[in-house]
């Protein structure tokens, strides 16, 4: 399988060979062509995932979806920048504006750092390091903060019972989230996301793991789809109850923040249960069939995580646009009464599958 | 009528009989009307205020109750008037039934009678500011009276009482609505889920509803006053911009009574097609309901459903009516025109169809464990509260209150037709759901024996013949029909001194989303704000025709 690593090495010594004399230039344009390469990814990610929800949710609501712009309504997107882009800033009086206006741009931060550390293909990763899914549990925090902040903010009502709201139940879900992906650190007994990735070269996790991991697999789609404020988990926002919950009273580009980050964290997430459960970005292998494994190993890896990635993405868009939302008293049940507890249970046993070698 | 007659004489020897009209008239003087009221109520048992109509009769203001024996659907209406015109005031019965508390606050709004013993005397449609009360038949409708206001309403918060001591002395006490220290959202008027321009302000603890106060009057039409200056035949086209989700019923509902106060005989063909009409829009409207209810609770998918499924009863309507919306079909004496030729066919297909999909919603919605728990046992309403209420329609008979207008009062044609009345006696928001699935199959089956007996008819007339110019004889005159949303009810009365005499001296309108929304408090007091939006839409009101 091709390596990534060749490319990325290659422009380094090409840079060191321009300028022997001066390393930390080096280091600096590489940084800088690292992050231009981060946000081209991310807001090309975004388009195409707005785009992607709305021609599901058409498909699913017996609708056509955007026809109109573009082929097949394929420039519908642009249109929609340009439009969230002119939009006016308004001002609120009573807002408190430094925190009002710092809100969006933290729960964006969240959201960027976490889709730094996905793997993106072999040798295709921007920080590799030995903690690497602690990182990743540890920045998607942030987020909740810049939620709260919204709410309070805004000085509005509505967004305050949706900045409540929203507390409650992310920090809630990332405990479901944390423990399943314990169990899965558990199973491949490194946090490196290189490390997980490889250690699924013979299985991914979902058949290797037995019950406890497939167990991980739906606390973690349910508790995923519940952190990321995505329907039938989606109260903070609760259009029909709430109006637009925490960010009710932003407008033009700080809303589309807001948006942005919501599509990316469902990328974000879908991501990670591509990388935990269905290998990153590893070919799918049958054992004993060899020559279907070498036609898979030509695909190249970058494809397979962002064909698991989008298949992740429509099972959580399936869910969002098939269910009723539930009520803020039923999910916090939900969470403290069945997922914790069966995913603390299922954190022991998946302990007992490794240490006495159970598993694939 | 006479047994009654003389059960209420004995029970108030002040009060007047007359039998003459189509129903009991009782005439009693204010003084005696409340305790009249509780023994109607107590001894008669006369537990359904059906309707309540605020009269000027230009020497005194006054109102007329119509009540029903919710056991016997015995009917009679009692006249009330004021001793004068200067400082109106009548003896409330909000305290006997309940629903009287908005109807009372709704003629403190338009004749400007004060109710004693009413416990919230404010305006319920008008602004606090505005001047003079405009269904009385000296109101000055001036500019300079009432301008376009570009300031906001002042004071929503302060109310009034107007109370009787024990010599018989009335004063006005000052109130509050919510006190100062309680946490009031806003929902509406630009709310998404209150289905129109409607305000609830709702006092919360935390995410506990305390209270709910229902402002209404945001899209106020003053239709019931826009009618006294209109021709009859006009006045048929204002019946469907009411509850636009039974167009029809209500249009028929208006013809039926003027039909019956000129004594005009419906050709049976012209009734056929009406009652097809009605039971097509109630299906549309229970499809609409079906749709907004999941949406309102986060299953955007299943409202597209409800809505791809009305576009077919909507082109059944388009061919016949040739409009979609605001038909404008039915008419005095018939309908307006013949039914398109493929309109058996059609309307089959969509029965076809409709059945087939509603075993898809249940599968999709109603089984659902997160639907279920959003609805089972949420937003209860008792047998007695939904009486108390009058709560008529789908919402009533989910509490167990039997008060199908078409088999209790079967008008049209519906004694000939085979079908249920559904009825549940959970009372909570699930009931109300599942009453509305199951009167879909009923309407079906309406529709299927109405196809036969059309095709039986073919060629016969669709209106009868009815003079060019409509003049009701002297009297009034009061009908109901089970419209989608409950029972709706229209009072006419006709004068033949107004002039030209062609116009009704008085046309009230009793529409049954009046009166839901009259329970919103009842049924979200301790409920989560979630539960407030699920149990709006499980009553199911539609706001035009709350601000008639």
């Amino acid at each position: 399988m091709f390596d990534l690593t060749i490319v990325t090495n290659w422009v380094h010594d090409l840079l060191t060979g321009w300028m022997p004399s001066m390393p930390w230039l080096v280091t600096t344009i590489e940084c800088v062509l690292v992050g231009l390469f981060l946000l081209v990814a991310y807001s090309v990610i975004a388009m195409i995932y707005i785009m992607y929800e709305r021609w599901v949710c058409a498909w699913i609501q017996c609708r056509l979806g955007p026809n109109r712009v573009g082929p097949k309504g394929t420039l519908q997107i642009f249109a929609d920048v340009i439009k969230i882009l002119q939009k006016e800033i308004i001002r609120l009086w009573s807002t408190d504006r430094f925190l009002f206006y710092l809100a969006p741009f933290l729960v964006v931060t969240a959201s960027v750092l976490t889709f730094a550390c996905l793997p993106w293909g072999k040798g295709f990763q921007i920080i590799d390091f030995n903690i690497g899914v602690f990182f990743i549990v540890a920045v998607s925090g942030i987020g909740v903060l810049g939620v709260l902040l919204a709410g309070w903010s805004s000085n509005s009502k509505y967004s305050l019972l949706g900045a409540m709201r929203s507390g409650a139940q992310m920090i809630s879900y990332e405990l479901s989230v944390g423990f399943s992906v314990l169990t899965i650190v558990c199973l491949a007994g490194t946090m490196s996301i290189t490390g997980i990735v490889e250690a699924q070269a013979d299985g991914w996790f979902l058949f290797k793991g037995h019950l406890p991991a497939l167990l991980a697999f739906i606390i973690y789609i349910i508790a995923a789809n519940a952190e990321n404020n995505r329907g039938p988990f989606d109260l903070p926002e609760a259009e029909h109850e709430l109006t637009a919950g925490y960010h009710t009273e932003y407008s033009g580009i700080h809303y589309g923040l807001f948006y942005l980050a919501e599509y990316l964290n469902l990328f974000v997430v879908s991501g990670i249960a591509a990388l935990l459960f269905l290998g990153g970005w590893m070919p799918l292998h049958v054992p004993g069939w060899e020559g279907f494994n070498t036609v898979m190993d030509y695909i190249p890896s970058t494809l397979w995580f962002l064909g698991k990635a989008f298949f992740m993405t429509f099972v959580f868009m399936w869910i969002r646009w098939s269910f009723p939302r539930v009520r803020i008293d039923q999910l916090l049940a939900l969470e403290w009464r069945y997922l914790m507890p069966i995913g603390l249970v299922n954190l022991v046993v998946m302990a007992v599958v490794v240490t006495q070698g159970w598993h694939f | 009528m006479d047994e009654l007659k003389d059960k209420i004489l004995a029970l108030c020897p002040q009060a007047e009989a007359d039998t003459s009209g189509e129903l009991l008239l009782v005439t009693v003087p204010d003084a005696a009307w409340h305790a009249l009221a509780v023994a109607l109520k107590e001894q008669l048992g006369f537990d359904y205020l059906t309707a309540l109509v605020g009269m000027d009769w230009k020497t005194s203001l006054g109102c007329y109750y119509y009540l029903t024996n919710s056991a016997t659907q015995e009917m009679l209406h009692v006249r009330v008037e004021t001793a004068d015109r200067k400082q109106p005031v009548l003896h409330s019965v909000a305290d006997v039934w309940s629903v009287a508390n908005f109807q009372e606050r709704e003629v403190y709004d338009f004749y400007g009678i004060a109710f004693i013993g009413h416990p919230d005397m404010r305006r319920f449609f008008l602004r606090n500011d505005w001047v003079g009360h405009p269904l009385r038949k000296d109101y000055d409708a001036s500019d300079e009276l009432n301008p376009l206001r570009l300031t906001d309403e002042q004071n929503e918060d302060d109310t009034q009482r107007w109370v009787e001591d024990g010599k018989g002395r009335v004063t006005v006490v000052k109130d509050k609505v919510f006190a100062d220290d309680e946490y009031v959202i806003n929902v509406g008027p630009q709310h998404p889920s209150t289905h129109g321009v409607m305000r609830y302000r709702v006092s919360l603890d935390g995410e506990v509803v305390k209270k709910v106060d229902v402002v209404s009057g945001y899209i106020h039409r003053g239709i019931e006053k826009l009618c006294e200056n209109l021709t009859y035949m006009q006045t048929l086209l204002y019946t469907e911009r009411m509850d636009y989700m039974s167009a029809m019923q209500n249009r028929h509902c208006l013809c039926l009574c003027l039909e019956k106060a000129l004594g005009i005989e419906v050709p049976r063909r012209a009734e056929l097609i009406r009652l097809m009409m009605d039971e097509l829009m109630r299906l549309s409207s229970h499809l609409l309901s079906y749709g907004c209810l999941t949406m309102d609770q986060g299953a955007t998918t299943a409202f597209f459903y409800g809505f791809r499924d009305r576009e077919l009863i909507y082109d059944i309507f388009d061919k016949t009516c040739g409009a979609r919306m605001s038909m404008s079909y039915h008419t005095i004496g018939g309908v307006v025109a013949d039914v398109h030729p493929d309109f058996v066919a059609d309307v089959r297909h969509a029965c076809d169809v409709i059945e087939k999909n509603l075993a898809e919603y249940h599968q999709l919605f109603t089984g659902n464990v997160i639907a279920r728990n959003r609805m089972v046992g949420v937003g209860l309403l008792s047998r007695e509260q939904a009486l108390d209420y009058a709560i008529t329609g789908p919402s009533g008979r989910a509490s167990g209150v039997s008060c199908d207008v078409r088999k209790k009062h079967p008008y049209s044609l519906y004694s000939e037709f085979e079908f249920d009345e559904v009825t549940r006696t959970e009372g909570d928001s699930m009931a109300r759901y599942m009453v509305r699935m199951d009167e879909m199959v009923q309407s079906i089956k309406i529709l299927r024996q109405a196809c036969d007996k059309l095709e039986a008819e073919e060629g016969n007339e669709y209106c009868a013949k009815v003079p060019k110019v409509i003049k009701l004889p002297e009297g009034h005159w009061y009908q109901q029909v089970e419209a989608s949303r409950g029972a709706f009810g229209v009072y006419v009365e006709a004068d033949q001194e107004s002039k030209p005499f062609q116009k009704p001296y008085r046309m009230h309108f009793q529409s049954p989303c009046f009166n839901l929304v009259g329970v919103v408090d009842l049924t979200c007091r301790d409920n989560l704000v979630a539960d407030l939006i699920t149990i709006t839409a499980s009553i199911d009101f539609v706001i035009p025709d709350i601000d008639r």
